[in-house]
């Protein structure tokens, strides 16, 4: 049957199971938003209240699910307020898919009203670009797009479509789901020697990162480190790989890693690493990290083998196939020394209580631990907020974890938040601070329109935590432009937006506060008043070492 | 750390818009250096073949041939070793040429074996192929009289023997 372009890609994305799609109209993408209308019944679109919330909650909706996450923007405007949500989606190897219109392509190059070089802008920031530049083309294209974003390192796909593109008609026929592409298999012959690096090993350290998440090897790893006897060390990506209240689980190691994590990577003897990129955040001086240890580098992507730092053993391919390799082939393996030794070093860092009863930033992670699930969407943005949750939230499942890794990007958590309840229907809680929800605090009017079991804690402390952090370790308390002096009431914020608003000062009232947020199921944002002179604690300055750990 | 070389890279990529830009756009993502950049139709309508030369040590040059194989449209990519590749480059450069030195200039082509493709009453056109340190030899010996200005082309590189980069089958 002949269709038009806009028809066609709607009826491709159904065909790819795409249930939901984020997004904001304009004038080169109002065909495609006809079409939705015409099948509101078979396709869900969220609007949002900036392109940008859109690209986060595809990406926020992708890391929760493990679907593919689909945003939608015009062209021009539309299309740059895109690229940050494409380059944060594209750090962490988010599998997502954008689409944009774009003029017809009678005017590309021509300035027209609305017209970008969207396919150039995006190609640093995403995983692969199409413009599509004929409408027989454009079923496969999206098609293309789908299976490229899953497959092998995933990755966010844009697909810029000329407004022509949209209109043009072709003869169309469904042809199903894009199946991911198999991962190539390692190479067994590489993972027996995996297995004899292990019976060497004595002290073991298993070094999760965001590959294990998107490859679904949670299980996996955690055979692994039971078998090997070893404990799990996590990139922040990967801290959602094991039951943190495992007790072989360490957490994250690194800039603000927890003291055993970042300690027992420095004595171990052997890493085994698995869908982990050694970021400089994440081992400090890659010449001291793990110094006294072999590595064994599993990844998808033999790119990262050898990129940041020379692994004893290489093993590209499929994490799954890799892991249950050595996890059924393994003798089990014990350790008593090592776990001692690890063991002695767990809780070395003491938090202290608060004076006088005001709030601590742990204090309420805690208190929101305690009334979560495990299945309740941990969201963050950018800070010394995010280094908390890192720290002290008690994961239970895998994808759970919502949080900017390689990009870091503040205003990332509202958008995020939004897709991860979107995508599961659970409890969201976002943990943000005061200067990245200001970032992005406009997508409150989405999770209201949208009636999310959305709780938006607040960790207020009247500043930029991280940056005024940096200025009183490294810069001799020259604390510039890292004080909001605002007067922004998050309470009345919340109230004018539509949503429940809450203050916490001190511990019995934030109780008090989440036991009525956690009640309720409509978006509740939560101002808790926190010092400002706390800083993240442990901290491995740039560059350094489990040598130069600052414990307090 | 070893230290920087340069090398040469064929790269066959499929003829998509943008194929280029994306490939190009690597070499600033991920800072490579690089020397010479050429492209081409090939006897396979499909695709283009691109050589390109950078410089830096075999950390880097490993980080290239991966994060170019990567690329969605790079159908295949090779490193050509020297001892086993046909390197040549272009040149065409213009000398002044005037009186005594125009003869000098006209033995030089000679003996470079290049081709002199223009003449005017104050210079000459000299096409030279070859390797490009023989390109280099002959701009060093006519620099004393004067380089107008010239123009390369970079290398393209193809492996000897009867061995294919790249088959469709
Ligand atoms: C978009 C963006 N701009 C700037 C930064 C640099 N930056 C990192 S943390 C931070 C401060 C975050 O402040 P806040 O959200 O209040 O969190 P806190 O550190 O106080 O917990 C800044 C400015 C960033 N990560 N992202
Ligand atoms: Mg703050």
């Amino acid at each position: 049957m002949e269709r038009s372009g806009c028809q066609i890609l709607i009826e491709t994305l159904i065909e790819q199971g795409v249930t939901t799609i984020f997004g904001y109209p304009g004038g080169q993408v109002l065909n495609i938003y006809d079409e939705l209308y015409k099948n509101n019944h078979r396709i869900n679109h969220v609007l949002t209240a900036h392109e940008q919330g859109a690209a986060h909650a595809a990406d926020g909706y992708s890391r929760a699910s493990g679907k593919v996450g689909v945003c939608i923007a015009t062209s021009g405007p539309g299309a740059t307020n895109l690229i940050t949500g494409l380059a944060t989606a594209n750090s962490d190897s988010i599998p997502m898919v954008a689409i944009t219109g774009n003029v017809p392509m009678e005017l590309i190059g021509s300035d027209s009203f609305q017209e970008v070089d969207t396919f150039g802008l995006s190609i640093p920031v995403t995983k692969h670009s199409f413009r599509v530049d004929n409408v027989e083309n454009l079923a496969e294209t999206v098609q293309e797009a789908f299976r490229l974003a899953k497959s092998g390192r995933p990755g966010p796909v844009l697909i810029d479509i000329p407004k022509n593109i949209q209109l043009d008609k072709t003869e169309y026929s469904p042809t199903g789901i894009a199946e991911k592409t198999p991962d190539p298999k390692p190479d067994t012959a590489l993972l027996d020697q995996a297995l004899e690096m292990i019976y060497e090993s004595k002290r073991p350290i298993v070094y999760c990162g965001g590959g294990v998440i998107n490859a679904n090897c949670s299980e996996a790893a955690t055979t692994l480190v039971e078998k090997t006897d070893a404990f799990m060390v996590c990139s922040m990506m990967g801290l959602t790989a094991m039951d943190n209240s495992h007790a072989r689980y360490l957490g994250m190691s690194g800039m603000h890693g927890r003291f055993a994590a970042t300690k027992a990577i420095s004595e171990c003897d052997l890493v085994i690493a698995a869908g982990v990129r050694f970021t400089d955040r994440a081992t400090g001086n890659k010449k001291k990290f793990a110094s006294n240890a072999k590595i064994i580098h599993l990844d998808i992507d033999s790119a990262e083998q050898g990129k940041n730092i020379d692994a004893t053993l290489q093993i590209p391919g499929d994490l799954g196939f890799a892991l249950n390799y050595i996890t059924s082939k393994l003798e089990p393996q014990k350790h008593p020394q090592w776990e001692e030794t690890v063991n002695s070093y767990k809780n070395k860092t003491k938090d202290y209580t608060a004076p006088n009863g005001c709030l601590l930033p742990w204090e309420v992670i805690n208190a929101v631990n305690e009334r979560a699930t495990p299945e309740t969407n941990i969201a963050t943005d950018v800070g010394q907020h995010q280094m908390w949750v890192a720290q002290y939230y008690n994961f239970k499942n895998p994808r759970t974890f919502q949080t900017s890794g390689g990009l870091g990007t503040m205003g990332y958590g509202m958008g995020a938040a939004i897709g991860a309840a979107v995508a599961t229907g659970n409890k969201t809680v976002l943990f943000t601070g005061d200067g990245s929800f200001g970032m992005n605090l406009n997508e409150l009017a989405t999770a209201v329109s949208q009636n999310l079991p959305l709780i938006i804690v607040i960790l207020n402390n009247g500043v930029l935590g991280m940056i005024r952090q940096w200025q009183n370790l490294f810069f001799d308390n020259h604390f510039i432009a890292s004080t909001l002096e605002r007067k922004t009431d998050f309470v009345k914020l919340a109230d004018a937006f539509g949503a429940t608003g809450l203050r916490a000062s001190n511990p019995e009232e934030l109780n008090e506060a989440l036991d009525k947020a956690f009640a309720l199921s409509s978006p509740v944002v939560i101002d808790c008043l926190i010092p400002d002179e706390e800083n993240v604690f442990p901290m491995v300055p740039p560059n350094g070492s489990f040598d130069n750990i600052i414990l307090k | 750390m070893s230290s920087d070389q340069q090398f040469a890279v064929s790269i066959i990529v499929s003829n998509q818009s943008g194929a280029l830009t994306r490939i190009s756009s690597l070499f600033s993502q991920r800072n490579f250096n690089i020397d010479s950049f050429t492209c081409g139709v090939t006897n396979n309508p499909e695709v283009s073949r691109m050589t390109i030369t950078a410089t830096g040590d075999a950390n880097k040059k490993e980080q290239l041939l991966k994060q170019i194989s990567k690329l969605y449209d790079v159908k295949k990519v090779e490193l050509m070793t020297p001892e086993n590749t046909i390197l040549r480059e272009l040149l065409i450069a213009k000398v002044n040429a005037t009186g005594e030195s125009l003869q000098t200039i006209l033995d030089a082509a000679n003996v470079f074996r290049s081709k002199v493709v223009d003449m005017s009453p104050e210079s000459v056109c000299i096409e030279m192929t070859g390797e490009s340190s023989k390109l280099n030899a002959f701009l060093t010996y006519i620099a004393p009289y004067g380089i107008l200005e010239y123009c390369r082309t970079g290398l393209v590189a193809v492996e000897r023997g009867s061995k294919c980069l790249y088959v469709v089958d």
